[in-house]
């Protein structure tokens, strides 16, 4: 039980730091400074939300494991997020699009991870619904000013979708771990917050007049560590200041 | 002649009175067009300037220090919409202003054409460079022009929470293992003298600043302003064990200042013209980022236009 919810908590928080590491590339180099500021506080607020998980991953595990041995001190294979949150930035609207589906997924996981029978997933899922609705909104209004903006806007908004879209498969994939977190209760029925997602992202679409991509191929692998080539370069650009000084304290 | 005479003693005699200088109040054209520069200057320094922070947020050593690094340059962008903001309001849009820029022809604050080179780059920004900052931006707190002064209060106060997380960034660093210390002392010899220069041409050599003065956009010289800020800086580098990189450092107990060495006003003034180790790739930065987001602002423009259309029909 307790490796289940410590790969759990893990995974959710995984899939939050490798985002965060994607969106703060754009730091000072976005569009326009209102945008860099927003895509900044997104940022951030992915990154708070890792970081609570890390610390209670770590104390799940029981092996005085910090935040940062979590995030500087693991490889590749050890890390459980999904590819989506891996895939580089691209242009705006993919980095748009990227953040769309997840916060798709990301609002009504963290509505449902409220009433889980773990307290303090249950308590850091609250503090994120405030946040999560704040990114859900943001990022639907970029995607219908996309879709309905201009034929290049639209054009954009639709490669990155289609190009996204296999990715999607894998939020929602279940395994011997998600089972037995849902039978504890400490995790949700999977199956409403697809739901959710797919009402949100028909809803989003239909105004964007975007098309919704079919479901082709679905990628898998993140959640057994199997990733995309893109995964050893964040790692290795995030952690190498840290890994360079064993020991050392910042 | 006698009106504009006249207008221009009202003008002075409300600077002289400590009144506030507001955006629909006339202003001589060269007041005008010297707080412009001064803004917009300023105002491109903080955009520009969080480029060479922002280079080490995805390297950031810790979560923690990750996290309190994207609010600083965050907080950077934030100062530089205030100060575009207060540019527009004596007549100049942001658009034109951002131009200028780009094109090469304004200034921004030569410190962000050096480069950052380790980790501890970002404790000596914080401590050196913004510590030089805050020395003329409470100054402009008080300066003449409402709209500045009001954007400086809240600028100064996320602007000293910064100068005191270089400061932290730089403690640690310097009673960690040697070479975190071998580090933090490598930025600051590396940061001390362009820090210093950042208080601008000694005031036998900086031609416009009688007149700031006599405005009240400045209050205190570059000169004074630099003294103070190496009295400070010299004591704080004594508490966390690092060394000035300055042979001439020496406390003066007559003047009760340091005195200190001299600025290679070349490389001050290469930088300036622009042969920095990092002019060139700034501006190239910006000119990238508002070329790919040209569509994005295109349609978020054209997307409001067709709301609205559809709203009125």
């Amino acid at each position: 039980m307790s490796n289940a919810l410590f790969q759990y908590t893990l995974r959710l928080a995984d899939d939050l730091l490798i985002l965060n590491h994607r969106l703060s590339e754009w730091c000072g180099h976005g569009p326009i400074l209102e945008e860099d500021i927003a895509l900044t506080n997104r940022a951030l607020d992915h990154l708070g939300e890792a970081r609570n998980l890390f610390t209670y991953a770590g104390q799940v595990e029981g092996k005085n494991r910090s935040e940062d041995d979590l995030a500087y001190l693991r490889m590749e294979r050890q890390f459980t997020n999904v590819k989506l949150m891996e895939q580089p930035n691209g242009d705006y609207a993919h980095t748009m699009a990227r953040s769309f589906l997840f916060d798709a997924y990301h609002l009504p996981l963290m509505q449902a991870l409220t009433k889980s029978t773990d307290a303090q997933l249950a308590a850091i899922a609250g503090k994120s619904v405030k946040e999560a609705t704040y990114h859900l909104r943001a990022s639907s209004e970029w995607m219908i000013r996309f879709g309905d903006g201009t034929e290049k806007s639209h054009q954009r908004a639709q490669a990155a979708l289609d190009n996204l879209w296999t990715f999607t498969g894998e939020l929602f994939e279940n395994d011997p771990v998600l089972e037995e977190m849902t039978k504890a209760g400490i995790a949700p029925d999977m199956a409403a917050v697809k739901a959710a997602w797919s009402k949100t992202v028909d809803e989003v679409l239909a105004e964007a007049t975007l098309k919704r991509p079919a479901d082709g191929f679905m990628a898998t692998g993140g959640r057994k560590g199997l990733h995309s080539e893109h995964m050893g370069f964040i790692l290795a650009e995030m952690q190498h200041v840290t890994r360079a000084y064993p020991g050392a304290e910042w | 002649m006698t009106d504009v005479k006249n207008l221009e003693e009202i003008f002075q005699s409300k600077i002289d009175a400590e009144q506030k200088i507001e955006p629909k109040d006339w202003m001589p054209d060269a007041y005008r067009k010297n707080l412009v520069r001064q803004i917009s200057q300023h105002a491109h320094s903080e955009v520009v300037g969080m480029l060479p922070e922002g280079n080490w947020i995805t390297r950031a050593p810790s979560l923690r220090r990750k996290a309190i690094l994207l609010a600083k340059v965050q907080d950077e962008a934030g100062h530089g919409l205030y100060l575009y903001s207060a540019v527009e309001t004596m007549g100049t849009s942001r658009e034109q202003t951002i131009d200028d820029l780009l094109s090469g022809k304004a200034k921004y604050s030569s410190i962000f054409n050096y480069p950052t080179l380790t980790w501890a780059d970002i404790g000596a920004i914080g401590w050196l460079v913004d510590g030089a900052a805050i020395m003329n931006q409470v100054m402009l707190c008080r300066t003449s022009y409402g709209p500045y002064a009001r954007a400086m209060v809240r600028i100064c106060k996320e602007e000293s929470f910064h100068q005191r997380q270089g400061y932290e960034i730089m403690a640690v660093l310097a009673k960690g293992t040697p070479e975190q210390k071998e580090m933090a002392q490598d930025a600051l010899n590396r940061w001390w003298w362009p820090s210093l220069m950042m208080f601008g041409p000694t005031d036998a050599n900086s031609p416009h600043s009688a007149q700031s003065m006599k405005w009240k956009i400045k209050r205190q010289s570059n000169d004074e302003l630099r003294q103070t800020f190496i009295d400070r800086t010299v004591q704080q580098a004594e508490v966390i064990g690092l060394s000035i990189p300055d042979p001439d450092l020496k406390w003066n107990e007559e003047t009760k200042h340091y005195d200190w060495g001299t600025i290679d006003w070349t490389e001050f003034n290469n930088v300036v013209a622009g042969n920095g180790p990092c002019n060139k790739e700034r501006l190239a930065a910006r000119n990238k980022a508002h070329a790919e987001g040209a569509w994005v602002r295109e349609a978020a423009v054209a997307y409001a236009a067709k709301k609205a259309k559809r709203k009125a029909a």
